[in-house]
């Protein structure tokens, strides 16, 4: 379920600062984990990371947080280069992935540590973390522990510790990738409903790209160390610029197809490529769920755009299809009313919209042999 | 609906159950009856009683001053080595956690530890005869070291380090990265993080190693017996002289005194370290 | 392609700090030199009285002559061979009664009486706490028994054995249960319609040979080194042989040798052991 709340507008209680990251590099020895990475984050933004494991999303954030070296590039923030600043005198809230609150200290102590690293006295920041607390919707855990909580809960005690100290910053590392499924979704609108309150700059790093699109201003699709587009939600998803993020951001189907003249050839369909340049020959085109209309089928018309329903995803609003033309499989995507018209075993024909398609990367011909296999990246 | 069989009843059917997969467990209920419980029991029962009937006054012989001494001797031997067993071996795990889990210096340190943990009294009296003894001074020879407690502490050290790392270096394992870069994130330094942090989650654990090596030295015999230098008497060698003044075994009421007085010192100390234990697997497991 | 932001400006907004070769460098250095010294310091602090030991082995009858003679004796020294025999026997038969005794008893409480975990766990760390001369002095009436019923010589030891080894053991065993979740592993063999003797010997046992090795070599190095026991009780195994031999003659060449080969020897076998069980990780692991 994807709401998108939009977060770019102004407020009058902005308090975010200016992020900006500029030809940051990492390598451990031979290995490159980021490889000039450029990102300028607007105040109050939420900017999620998005990529497969080893793509550089988590170093990235490190490096902002201050926990790693960067060999080369600068992190700007608030107008001040911190580049060389030690990650306890950045001001940044940082959320771990899992494991990080104390377990000698309470919850309330847990959150008001920040607080005392700097002096506050007790009972102000004992009132502090309580205040805290309550934004998270956990006041009245304030004197447990660690593991007497559920794994949200602790989440939401660390969002909490990293808020109190009225950081600059909002750094998440895969918050929510340790919990299941039900307190996932919770949590992450939470975090977001949070966060436009407070007004933070934050860079949340998931491989989720659900959880990227559902929360996020702007989406950074990475790959091995680079930043392959940087757009909002809608755009990532609906114009990818690249084959990867096509493949890695919501369902494709490939198809094979044949290249000329500055469009492909699909199945007995022309499609408009997004890259007019790609040169003639075999390619596999990448078509959207979205972008493929079923009509249902009357008997003795044939083409290779004619099968048979195998099965049909109930997603809500909308439900996915799942259709056998013979020598590949397609996905298409509808409404529900619409698609209960086609039920399973039924036999139907199939248009694809005339929407612009990327190719899939590999030398054309050689992606997927025997029926098409659909990629999906959740 | 289908036919569903009545269960049997309730009582009856646990009962049945249960025996059958208690039965399972006599063999090893039996055994550590015969050759733990069984002992135990005959030193206590020896100890507080006269064969007849409860009586305390074979205890009095922990009142003689030479068994006070060699209860002191034992003490003061065991808390010393233990303190300084357990800094050096904490020092020591450490160094050995923070390296390669599958590492050369690991494995090493730890097959090390293993034997020499185990192997504390004679061979270990050996190898410091053949460096420091009298007729071979291989390497040298300090007359200091023939003074109690110095010299028994050294070699009491060179099994209680040891101990000290297989005990303590799972607790430092434990230790998550996620908290110190909590801490450095939140604005703590490295003094913060082992004061606030750091060392008061490692501190029970530490605690209940520091016990365990008093404990171990306590009962430590086999090292004082081959040692054959002349160093006032611990209460084991109490007990030894105890059992064997007479021509083959024998169980006296002093030696059974002197084992009970030495359950009970260990017991505490035994309590006190299971009770640190809690807190140390909770937090760092 | 990439679509990126372009980087506002480049004329540079005022540098926090001046670069030093990396904060997290210097910390990794600091960290490499700590455990040098460290690891160096303990390992000569072992060495040097162990090396001692094996140089002293070495040493011929002319001051600065060398010679082996003395672990050729550790075949020929009147007694000796006989208590490493008897030792080493003593050594197999703990740790098969051990086995035997312990694993069908964890498997079974662990699968069909969990609440009785605590208890055997109890019991099993009990030996730690009672120091092996306290138990002697209550062995002794037993074993005067065992002497009069069944004179199987130094071998009985091993009734004394078992119950020492029992918590290095069971700590192993329990480790290596947990790593299997015996009880999933139970469940779904019972599923299948195993009975119980072949879900323990067939299903969960062959999944736990690492924990069994692990428990058998502790056990055989407790047996290698043990003295306290075997001496008050009147029975000579190897530690109680080297001992008689230092009575006579301290600086016997034999005592040295047989002394640095036991050690070696279990040393190689726990060695040994270390690569065939996987190890965990470590402190200085990073998170994901």
């Amino acid at each position: 379920m994807k709401t998108e709340i939009s977060g770019t507008g102004s407020s009058a209680t902005r308090e975010g600062v200016e992020v900006r990251l500029e030809g940051l590099r990492r390598t451990y020895g031979a290995v490159v984990a980021l490889d000039g990475f450029d990102l300028t984050m607007v105040p109050g933004e939420l900017v999620a990371l998005l990529g497969p494991s080893g793509c550089g999303k988590t170093t990235t954030l490190r490096l902002l947080a201050g926990l790693e070296d960067a060999d080369d590039g600068r992190v700007i923030v608030g107008g001040t280069d911190i580049t060389y600043l030690p990650a306890s005198k950045r001001n940044m809230g940082m959320v771990f992935q899992a494991y990080s609150l104390f377990p000698h200290l309470t919850v309330a102590q847990n959150v008001a540590f920040g607080l005392r690293l700097r002096g506050v006295e007790r009972t102000e920041r004992h009132r502090r973390a309580l205040e805290m607390l309550e934004l998270v919707g956990l006041s009245s855990f304030a004197a447990r522990y660690a593991h007497q909580l559920s794994g949200g809960q602790q989440q939401r005690v660390a969002l909490a510790r990293a808020l109190a100290i009225r950081p600059r910053v909002l750094l998440l590392d895969e918050p929510l990738s340790a919990l299941d499924a039900r307190v996932r979704s919770q949590l992450r609108d939470e975090i977001r409903r949070i966060q436009l309150d407070v007004g933070i700059t934050t860079l949340f790093v998931t491989h989720d790209q659900e959880e990227a699109l559902a929360i996020a201003d702007r989406v950074g699709v990475m790959r091995e160390g680079r930043l392959e587009q940087l757009g909002s939600p809608t755009d990532v998803y609906s114009r990818p610029a690249a084959s990867f993020v096509a493949e890695f951001v919501g369902l494709s189907n490939r198809l094979e197809g044949n290249v000329s003249g500055g469009r492909v050839w699909v199945r007995g369909l022309s499609l408009p490529l997004v890259d007019a340049s790609i040169p003639d020959g075999r390619v596999v085109a990448l078509v959207r769920p979205e972008a493929v209309t079923l009509a249902a089928h009357t008997a003795g018309e044939t083409g290779s755009l004619v099968g048979s329903v195998i099965a049909t995803t109930f997603l809500g609003a909308t439900s996915r299809i799942t259709v056998d033309l013979g020598d590949v499989t397609i996905l298409a995507q509808l409404g529900t009313a619409e698609a209960a018209a086609h039920p399973a075993g039924s036999r139907v024909s199939l248009a694809i919209r005339d929407d612009p398609v990327l190719v899939a990367e590999g030398s054309p011909g050689a992606a997927g042999d025997g029926p098409a296999a659909v990629a999906d990246r959740a | 609906m289908a036919h569903v069989e009545p269960r049997p009843s309730g009582s009856s059917r646990r009962a049945w159950w249960t025996s059958a997969s208690w039965t399972g467990t006599v063999p090893f209920f039996a055994y550590v009856g015969l050759f733990l419980l069984l002992p135990t029991g005959i030193v206590v029962w020896g100890a507080i009683s006269n064969g007849h009937g409860l009586d305390l006054s074979n205890l009095k012989i922990l009142a003689d001053p030479t068994v006070r001494m060699a209860f002191w001797h034992s003490i003061e031997l065991c808390s010393i080595t233990a303190v300084v067993g357990a800094v050096c071996g904490a020092i020591l795990s450490y160094a050995v956690a923070t390296g390669n889990p599958n590492g050369f210096i690991r494995r090493t340190y730890l097959a090390g530890s293993g034997v020499l943990a185990q192997f504390g009294g004679v061979t270990l009296a050996f190898a410091f005869t053949a460096a420091i003894g009298p007729t071979s001074g291989f390497l040298f020879h300090a007359s200091w070291f023939y003074s109690f407690p110095f010299g028994i502490a050294l070699i009491y050290i060179y099994f209680q380090v040891p101990l000290m790392l297989l005990v303590f270096l799972p607790a430092v394992l434990g230790m998550r990265d996620e908290w110190r870069e909590a801490t450095e994130n939140l604005g703590g330094s490295t003094w913060d993080f082992w004061h606030l942090v750091g060392g008061r989650l490692l501190l029970p654990a530490f605690l209940g190693a520091t016990l365990l090596l008093f404990a171990n030295a306590l009962s430590a015999y086999a090292t004082i017996q081959a040692w054959e230098n002349q160093i006032p008497y611990v209460v084991p060698q109490e007990i030894s002289k105890s059992i064997t003044s007479e021509v083959g075994l024998a169980s006296t009421n002093e030696a059974q005194a002197l084992a009970f007085g030495m359950i009970l010192l260990v017991a505490v100390v035994m309590t006190a370290y299971v009770l640190l234990q809690r807190r140390t697997s909770r937090w760092l497991h | 392609m990439a679509a990126l932001t372009a980087p506002a400006d480049v004329a540079a907004p005022a540098v926090a700090e001046a670069p030093r070769g990396g904060l997290y460098g210097r910390r990794r250095r600091r960290l490499r030199t700590f455990r040098f010294v460290v690891l160096s310091s303990f390992a000569a602090f072992f060495l040097i009285p162990l090396s001692a030991m094996v140089a002293f082995s070495f040493r011929g009858t002319e001051p600065g002559s060398h010679t082996i003679s003395a672990w050729r004796q550790i075949g020929s020294y009147p007694g000796l061979l006989g208590a490493i025999e008897i030792t080493l026997e003593l050594a197999l038969m703990t740790a098969v009664v051990m086995l035997v005794l312990l694993v069908p008893t964890m498997i079974w409480v662990r699968l069909r009486l969990p609440r009785l975990e605590r208890v055997i766990e109890f019991l099993c760390l009990l030996p730690l706490t009672i120091p092996a001369i306290v138990l002697v002095v209550g062995l002794a009436p037993i074993y005067r028994q065992i002497r009069i019923h069944a004179t199987l010589s130094a071998l009985m030891l091993f009734g004394v054995y078992v119950v020492l080894a029992l918590p290095y053991a069971y700590r192993s065993l329990a480790a290596g249960l947990d790593v299997i979740d015996a009880r999933t592993l139970a469940e779904a063999a019972r599923s299948l319609g195993a009975g119980w003797f072949t879900v323990i010997a067939r299903v969960i046992v062959p999944n736990m040979w690492q924990a069994l090795l692990n428990a058998t070599l502790l056990t055989v190095a407790l047996v290698l080194g043990e003295f306290t026991i075997a001496s008050l009780l009147l029975y000579t195994n190897l530690q109680v042989a080297l001992y008689e031999i230092s009575r006579g003659s301290l600086n016997a060449g034999v005592l040295f040798s047989a002394s640095a080969a036991s050690l070696l020897f279990a040393f190689v076998l726990l060695f040994v052991l270390s690569y065939v069980v996987r190890a965990r990780g470590g402190a200085g692991g990073g998170s994901a």
